[in-house]
C-alpha cells in the first residue's frame, strides 16, 4: 500500500517540472510537424489535432501505472505519446505504414498499443465509453487492482452511451476513471447550443459517481486530480469522473473553416495555453531555466525528425495480406 | 442420448460452460432474477450466483460495449440480447467496435465476445420483436454468424463459439426453444453446412427455424416422387461455399429459403453464390423462397402469409423442376 500512497501527493521539483514541460512540448511540436506533414500529403484521411489540451494527457498518464488501460478518442496522439507508444511508430502510423503501432490499419484515429495496454483510438463519439466499462468489469472480476482510463470530450455527453456507460460503472463500482475533456465545442457545436446541462461533472454526480471540475490548462492541476482520483478508485471506491476545463486552439479537423467561433476568443485561450502557462510559472519559480527549455526543443525536434524519417523509411504492407487480421489466422 | 428441449439444451451448455471455465459469464437483460426473456437461464443465478450471471439495466449498447472491454480484458463473455430488434440498439458496438478491432489494432487485440440473441417470427409478436436480421449480420467482416437449428448445435454451437477467439454472434429462432430432440453429439463445428436430408432432385437450402418447414416441404415432395436435398447452412458466416455447390452440382437445382426480406437478403448472397459457381450446371433459375417485404403484422394469419412455409416452399421446389 505504500507505493499507492506514495503514487497520490504530487511533489512539483525540477525534474519533475521538467518532465511535464517536455511531455506538453513534445506533443505540441509532434502535432505541428503532422499538420506540415499533411500539408504534404504524406499524412491523409482525418487528423485531428489536441494543441491546446496537452497538460490533459501530460496530467493524467503519470497518475497510471504500467498494468492499467487506457482508452483514448480520435484525438489521442497526445495520450499515446505520453502512454508511453513510441513516437516512431506513432508517426508510421499516420503514415499508414506497416511499422506503426496499428500496422498502417488505423491511421490517426486508431492508434492501438498492446505493450502500453492503449486501447485505441475510437473515432465514434462516446463509444469508447461501454469498452473501458467492460475493461473494468473484467478487473474487478479478476479481482485485479488495475484501472481503466477513457477519455472523451464534453460532445459524448450527450449521447446515450455516456449514460449507459456512467450508470453501469456506478452501479457495479467498476474502477473507471472517466475523463472528459471539454473543449467547450463538439465539432462546431458549441456546449450551450447542445445540452441542457452544460455543467458536465454535475451529470456524473447524478449517477452518484464521485466528480470534479478541474482547469484543464494548468498540468500541476491536471495531475492532482487525477492522482487523487486513481487513489480513490485503487481503494475500491468505484469509478471517478474528472471534467478537465479546457480549449482546443486548432481546427476540428484539417477540413474545419472554423465558422463557428471568433478568432479573438482563440487569442484569449492561447494567452492561457497549458504550456506558456507552466513553463513561465516554472521559470517564475526558478525550478526551470530559459536553457532548459532550449534544451527539450532541440530534444524535441530530433526525436521528431527520426520520427519522421522512419515512417518516410517505412513499408506499405502488401496488398495480397489485405484481408490479414479481419478474424484470426485466416482470411475470410 | 439425453431428450430435452432446444431451450434445455442451450441452458445446458451455459452450465456446462460455466463449469468449465471460470472466465465465463452471462450478462443481459433479465437473465438472472427473471430467469431470461425465453427462460434460456433459468436457474442459473442460484447456481453460478449474480457474479457470473449478470442483470444488466436496459443499455444494449452499454452491456454489449461491456462485454467487448471484458472480453479484451480477458474474459469470455455471453451476452445475451432479448431480440435482434434490441440488438439494433448494440449496433454501434458490434459493428464498429467487436467487428473492427482486430483489423484497427493490426491483430494486436482480440475480442473473444459470444452474443446470443433471439431471432425470427411466428408468436404474433409484431412489427418490433419478430423480424430476422441475421442475414444483415452476416454482411460484417470481422463477425461469425451462427443459426443453430438442431439439439447438437443448440448445444455444441456455445462452446464452439466460446472458443473462439473472435467476436460470434448467435441467433436462436424462437420458434425453436420448445421443440424437443435428442442431443446425441456435444461437439458443434463453426464453419460447415450441414446435409440434412440428402437427396438427389433439388437442393433445398436453409438454416435456422425454416429448416423445419423445409424438411416437411421434402416429405410433401417425396411423396410426390421428387427426392429433396436439404441443406442447413448452420453457419451464416462464413458461408460453406464448398457444400452448396457441390449439392447443386449433383442436383442441378436450387431453392434458398430465407426467413429474412427478399431484397438484400442472405438468399439472395447465396443464389448469386450458386450463380457465380455452379451456373453452368444449373438447369433452372436459382428459386427463392423469402418473408414478404412487409413489417411483421400482428394477426396470426397475416403474419403466417408473410412467412415461408412449407407449402410455398413444395411450390417453389416444383416450379424449379418444371
Amino acid at each position: 500500500m505504500t507505493t499507492e500512497k506514495t503514487n497520490t501527493k504530487l511533489h512539483l521539483d525540477r525534474s519533475l517540472a521538467l518532465e511535464r514541460l517536455k511531455a506538453m512540448i513534445r506533443i505540441r511540436r509532434f502535432e505541428e510537424k503532422c499538420a506540415e506533414l499533411y500539408t504534404q500529403e504524406k499524412i491523409r484521411g482525418f487528423l485531428h489535432l489536441y494543441v491546446g489540451e496537452e497538460a490533459i494527457a501530460a496530467g493524467v498518464m503519470p497518475a497510471l501505472d504500467a498494468e492499467d488501460a487506457v482508452v483514448a478518442t480520435y484525438r489521442e496522439h497526445g495520450h499515446a505519446l505520453v502512454r508511453g507508444v513510441p513516437m516512431n511508430a506513432v508517426m508510421a502510423e499516420m503514415y499508414g505504414k506497416a511499422e506503426g503501432c496499428s500496422r498502417g490499419r488505423g491511421g490517426s484515429m486508431h492508434l492501438f498499443h498492446e505493450p502500453t495496454r492503449f486501447y485505441g483510438g475510437n473515432a465514434i463519439v462516446g463509444g469508447g465509453l461501454p469498452i473501458a466499462v467492460g475493461l473494468a468489469l473484467a478487473d474487478k472480476m479478476l479481482e485485479s487492482k488495475r484501472v481503466t482510463a477513457c477519455f472523451f470530450g464534453e460532445g459524448a455527453a450527450a449521447e446515450g452511451e455516456f449514460h449507459e456507460s456512467l450508470n453501469l460503472a456506478a452501479l457495479w463500482k467498476l474502477p473507471v476513471l472517466f475523463i472528459c475533456e471539454n473543449n467547450l465545442y463538439a465539432m462546431g457545436t458549441a456546449l450551450a447550443r447542445s445540452e441542457s446541462e452544460t455543467d458536465i461533472h454535475a451529470k456524473a454526480a447524478s449517477y452518484q459517481i464521485q466528480s470534479e471540475s478541474v482547469d484543464g490548462m494548468n498540468v500541476v492541476d491536471v495531475e492532482s486530480a487525477a492522482r487523487r482520483a486513481v487513489a480513490a478508485i485503487r481503494a475500491g471506491q468505484g469509478p471517478y469522473f474528472l471534467e478537465y476545463r479546457t480549449y482546443r486552439f486548432r481546427a476540428h479537423s484539417m477540413f474545419d473553416a472554423q465558422l463557428y467561433r471568433d478568432a479573438q476568443e482563440i487569442k484569449e485561450w492561447e494567452a492561457k495555453g497549458p504550456i506558456v502557462r507552466f513553463q513561465d510559472w516554472a521559470e517564475a519559480a526558478n525550478l526551470i531555466h530559459p536553457d532548459d527549455v532550449e534544451k527539450i526543443e532541440a530534444d524535441v525536434a530530433s526525436e521528431i525528425a527520426a520520427a519522421a524519417a522512419f515512417a518516410e523509411a517505412g513499408t506499405w504492407e502488401p496488398v495480397a495480406d489485405l484481408t490479414r487480421d479481419v478474424i484470426t489466422g485466416g482470411k475470410q | 442420448m439425453t431428450e430435452l428441449t432446444y431451450r434445455e439444451a442451450v441452458r445446458q451448455a451455459h452450465k456446462d460452460a460455466l463449469n468449465a471455465d471460470e472466465r465465463v459469464f452471462l450478462m443481459g437483460e433479465d437473465v438472472g432474477q427473471y430467469g431470461g426473456c425465453y427462460a434460456v437461464s433459468k436457474g442459473l443465478l442460484e447456481e453460478f450466483g449474480p457474479e457470473r450471471i449478470r442483470d444488466t439495466p436496459l443499455s444494449e449498447s452499454g452491456f454489449t460495449g461491456a462485454g467487448i472491454g471484458a472480453a479484451l480484458g480477458g474474459m469470455r463473455p455471453i451476452v445475451e440480447i432479448m431480440t435482434v430488434n434490441f440488438s439494433l440498439l448494440a449496433l454501434d458496438q458490434i459493428l464498429n467496435n467487436a467487428a473492427t478491432i482486430r483489423h484497427m489494432s493490426g491483430g494486436q487485440f482480440n475480442v473473444p465476445l459470444v452474443i446470443r440473441m433471439a431471432t425470427g417470427a411466428g408468436r404474433q409478436l409484431a412489427a418490433q420483436h419478430s423480424h430476422s436480421l441475421e442475414g444483415w449480420y452476416a454482411h460484417i467482416p470481422g463477425l461469425k454468424v451462427l443459426t443453430p437449428a438442431t439439439i447438437d448445435d443448440a448445444y455444441g454451437m456455445l462452446g464452439a463459439a466460446l472458443a473462439d477467439p473472435d467476436p460470434v454472434l448467435i441467433f436462436e429462432n424462437v420458434m425453436l426453444y420448445n421443440r424437443p430432440g435428442i442431443l446425441e453429439a456435444r461437439v458443434a463445428d463453426i464453419a460447415s453446412a450441414a446435409v440434412r436430408r440428402p437427396g438427389k432432385d433439388i437442393t433445398l437450402i436453409t438454416y435456422g427455424g425454416s429448416l423445419w418447414k423445409t424438411l416437411e416441404a421434402a416429405e410433401t415432395l417425396a411423396a410426390e416422387g421428387i427426392d429433396a436435398e436439404v441443406i442447413d447452412l448452420r453457419v451464416l458466416r462464413p458461408l460453406d461455399n464448398a457444400a452448396i455447390l457441390a449439392s447443386v452440382a449433383k442436383t442441378r437445382r436450387a431453392v434458398v429459403i430465407d426467413e429474412g426480406w427478399r431484397s438484400g437478403s442472405l438468399a439472395a448472397e447465396v443464389s448469386a453464390r450458386i450463380m457465380e459457381g455452379a451456373f453452368w450446371e444449373l438447369d433452372a433459375p436459382v428459386g427463392r423462397v423469402c418473408t414478404a417485404e412487409v413489417p411483421i403484422p400482428y394477426p396470426k394469419h397475416l403474419e403466417d402469409a408473410a412467412l415461408p412455409q412449407a407449402p410455398v416452399i413444395v411450390a417453389a421446389a416444383k416450379s424449379a423442376i418444371g
